[in-house]
């Protein structure tokens, strides 16, 4: 990424700006979902996935994961998958039990 | 940074923070066997209380109060400080930070670490992590003594315990830099020709530790955050609701859970028994390819073994907490991923096996470490079996069962490997080699006595008799007939401490007075071998390099010699 | 002897070693908030029925929100400051590097009102576990928000114009290098935000 003309990085600020643009939204559906009537299940599926979205935007476009080397990403990849285990493994572990404390 | 090596360095600069990859694993290595020599003492200690119940402890008696025996909460003092040292302050870093520290660019064919500066702050960040950790000895409220485990309720109100965890939060964030060095450097700093193909088996193993360190380590970190605040903000993360302590109901919001430390710390302490053994067997490997004067039999499996095995380290955790009451569904998985992981362990073990035949084998010390490791790690392995399985490991769990099997993997082995690395690697430290013949003095009785302290601790397990017992289950009836073990064990242990005494001497007389050798003593084909011994400050190599075979090029039929180094042309 | 790889990148990996140094930390952060996170999830399920709402009620929507949009132009700051040194512009840069310290401080300030607002009303983080695990996360991530301050505050003032006319390019990299933690940090908050406060 080291010789670009101007006009090309003119392209990329659009889509920084439009990212931008992109995540004050999402940032406002965010709080007005939280106002919904749903069970829990559904404002924390709700809140999570919109949630994800705006990270997907940040990480792929800001950190520029959406053209970074697959090394970058098989390692992220992986630590995803481990970062899942440890938020739900236990959990799962421990709901067959009969009470937590 | 630009690696400037043209100026004159202090010595503050040269030898105390070196930003030198050599000197920092020379600095890992020394801080780590002392480390781990106090540790073996603390052991001492605890065996001579268990053989010789309420005697004045020798030579040391007057440290422990006016009556000179070990009262019940020093004793779990040793304990849990023995464990918490000897992995966290001895093995790791003396396999991680001195061996890979110090070999890994190497036998890579690089200059340094990819980040010297971040490489010296990790040696110094353990090195303040082992000085608060040991400071809690000397501190009123003493050192921590709820067992390595740290478990809560235990670990909240007993003393001690505030030490460690800041202590741990220094350790984990010197293994998390450095590990990522490791990582960075094996990516990006291998020379030109050596693809992932012809990586030394050693090098493989240390990337795989690495990343291991870097993942599963973070939330131990968190959870040492959490139980530092439960002990000192009055929070209660692991405090269930109506917990009594000492008649009291504990004033604490509660709602908090035990086994939540539990998951997090076993979701790190799994992986980290990889961690102890990984390095071992990449050093494992290197030596037998050495001295069979043979490739490694099987390279990919080897790779392709170890690289599931990390895969598998962070799913297989609750099979220390089988005793906890979780369901049958999760102890089912657990116990699967369990037994398929100890697949892997056995492919490494058997190639390792395999290529010792048809070999022209040379016994030197190195070897002989390399090859007791062999059988030694097996019975470690094998007796984690019955511990990997729900319905055994309910009798099994908390007994000297355990404490047996995790010795054999660790003890005769991981430590016996990195013997095996010291006298292997000492000719390109220091240009000398270290004797031979001390050196079987050194092995020979170590081995007999290893096997002197922890066969008989699967005698006392399969009995009954629980670890971490003061008295070492004297008041218990299912023990009587198993006691007597304790004294044989302890003894064996303290055989075991004037076996070292050979090592010791032979390690500081071979400095200065060892035999002179030159940069390949041992007919070798990896890299390293083609430095200068000691390799070049700042730069290692002479000359440009570039590889143009494998690592384990060994007797190739139409040679002229029986090895080809990876650099020759 | 020079460590290879510093600015220009490896051809067979396409990566330099601080990108590749810098998203490997990033992975042991993820797993650092992850065990956090896990251990909050925990907490909910151990508490009794409607405990964490109960608690979560008592916190200020309007003044996170305003952070969590603080936040996200900070991002947006340091990527520009990052394209301005691309554009050879070092005064952009320090506009926009400039902006990005103001935002962050901004986010403390209103963290600190948060804080103490709080204290006064007698909330700490041992009245209950939620509280725990809020000061805990949002503590955990202030301290990375302070720490990338730091760094960010020493490449613009007093080490910035020095590298910039001795290296550029490895000055470029650098802030590469920190708006890639910058961002991070913004991630971990874009969860923090609706987890702790919405849900």
């Amino acid at each position: 990424m080291s010789e670009h003309d101007n006009g090309h990085w003119e392209e990329h600020v659009k889509v920084y700006l439009t990212v931008f643009g992109a995540l004050a939204v999402l940032t406002v559906l965010t709080v007005a979902a939280s106002y919904l009537n749903v069970s829990e299940t559904e404002a924390i599926f709700l809140a999570l996935a919109i949630a994800t979205i705006k990270a997907s935007l940040v990480a792929g476009y800001f950190m520029h994961l959406i053209t970074e080397k697959q090394t970058i990403v098989w390692i992220l990849a992986l630590t995803f998958v481990f970062f899942l285990v440890c938020m739900f493994i236990p959990i799962i572990t421990e709901m067959d039990h009969a009470k937590l404390a | 940074m630009s690696n400037d090596s043209h100026h004159e360095e202090n010595f503050i600069q040269k030898y105390i923070f070196s930003v030198d990859h050599k000197i920092i694993g020379l600095q890992y290595g020394i801080t780590s066997l002392i480390f781990l020599f106090f540790g073996f003492t603390l052991m001492m200690i605890m065996r001579w209380q268990l053989a010789y119940p309420e005697t004045v402890i020798p030579f040391v008696g007057h440290l422990f109060g006016e009556s000179g025996i070990l009262m019940p909460e020093q004793y779990n003092m040793l304990g849990a400080m023995h464990g918490t040292i000897m992995i966290f302050l001895g093995v790791v870093p003396l396999a991680v930070g001195a061996f890979g520290n110090y070999i890994v660019p190497l036998q890579i064919g690089a200059v340094d670490m990819a980040f010297p500066k971040l490489n010296a702050a990790s040696y110094w960040s353990y090195f303040v992590g082992g000085v608060v950790m040991l400071s809690s000895f000397f501190l009123p409220e003493g050192a921590a003594r709820a067992g390595w485990t740290s478990y809560p309720p235990l670990s909240i109100f007993e003393a001690g315990q505030t030490m460690w965890l800041i202590g741990m939060i220094f350790l984990i964030t010197s293994s998390l830099l450095g590990s990522m060095n490791i990582i960075v450097t094996i990516v990006q700093l291998r020379a030109p020709g050596l693809s992932w193909g012809r990586l030394p088996f050693f090098v493989w193993a240390q990337f795989v530790t690495s990343f291991l360190l870097v993942l599963a380590f973070p939330p131990l970190e968190a959870a040492a955050v959490l139980q530092l605040m439960d002990r000192v903000a009055s929070t209660s993360f692991f405090l269930p609701s109506g917990l009594v302590y000492s008649g009291a109901t504990v004033d604490v919001y509660g709602s908090g859970s035990p086994l939540l430390w539990q998951h997090l710390f076993w979701f790190l302490a799994h992986p980290e028994v990889y961690v102890l053994i990984l390095p071992a067997m990449g050093i494992v490997g290197e030596v037998i390819a050495n001295n069979t004067r043979k490739p490694l039999w099987g390279y990919k499996s080897l790779v392709y073994a170890t690289v599931f095995l990390g895969f598998m380290s962070f799913i297989v955790w609750a099979h220390h907490m089988f005793l906890t009451g979780m369901g049958q569904a999760m102890s089912a998985f657990f116990q699967t991923t369990t037994m398929i992981i100890s697949i892997p362990s056995v492919v490494i073990l058997t190639a390792f096996f395999i290529s010792l035949w048809g070999a022209s084998i040379r016994f030197t010390t190195p070897m002989l470490f390399a090859l007791a490791f062999l059988p030694m790690f097996g019975i470690g392995g094998l007796t984690g079996l019955p511990l990997g399985v729900g319905a055994s490991d309910i009798h099994l769990h908390d007994t000297y069962y355990v404490i047996g099997h995790f010795h054999y993997v660790v003890a005769p082995g991981t430590i016996f490997a990195l013997f095996a690395g010291i006298y292997y690697w000492f000719p390109k430290i220091t240009g000398r080699k270290m004797s031979e013949s001390l050196g079987k003095l050194h092995f020979w009785p170590s081995l007999i006595f290893m096997n002197g302290i922890f066969m008989p601790m699967f005698i006392q397990g399969l009995a009954g008799v629980s670890r971490r017992l003061y008295d070492g289950g004297q008041l218990y009836a299912h023990a009587q007939d198993v006691l007597q073990w304790n004294e044989f064990m302890s003894i064996s242990a303290f055989c075991l401490a004037a076996a070292q005494i050979p090592f010791f001497i032979n390690f500081f007389l071979s400095i200065f007075n060892g035999e002179k050798v030159d940069r390949n003593p041992w007919q070798a084909t990896t890299i390293e071998w083609s430095a200068p011994s000691p390799p070049v400050p700042h730069a290692n190599f002479e000359s440009e390099l570039e590889v143009h075979r494998g690592p384990y090029e060994y007797s190739v039929p139409g040679a002229d010699k029986d090895f080809s180094p990876q650099t020759e042309k | 002897m020079q460590i290879p790889y510093t600015i220009e990148e490896r051809p067979d990996t396409g990566l330099n070693n601080s990108k590749l140094g810098v998203w490997i930390f990033l992975a042991s952060e993820i797993m650092l908030f992850g065990g956090l996170f896990s251990a909050y999830v925990f907490l909910r399920m151990a508490a009794p029925e409607g405990d964490f709402g109960y608690w979560g009620s008592k916190l200020n929507i309007p003044l996170a929100t305003v952070n969590t949009m603080v936040l996200i132009s900070s991002s947006v700051t340091v990527i520009m400051s990052w394209v301005s040194l691309k554009l050879k512009d070092f005064e952009k840069y320090k506009m926009y590097m400039g902006l990005t310290l103001l935002c962050a401080l901004i986010f403390l300030v209103i963290k600190y009102f948060e804080y103490t607002g709080k204290f006064h009303h007698g909330i700490y983080p041992s009245s209950s576990t939620f509280m725990g695990i809020y000061f805990t996360l949002t503590g955990l991530h202030g301290i990375h928000i302070i720490g990338g301050m730091i760094v960010m505050a020493y490449f613009w003032l007093p080490a910035g114009n020095k590298m910039w006319h001795s290296n550029p390019e490895q000055f470029t990299n650098r802030i590469e290098v920190a708006g890639l933690y910058w961002h991070f940090v913004d991630l971990v908050w874009i969860f923090l935000f609706p987890v702790l406060y919405l849900l």
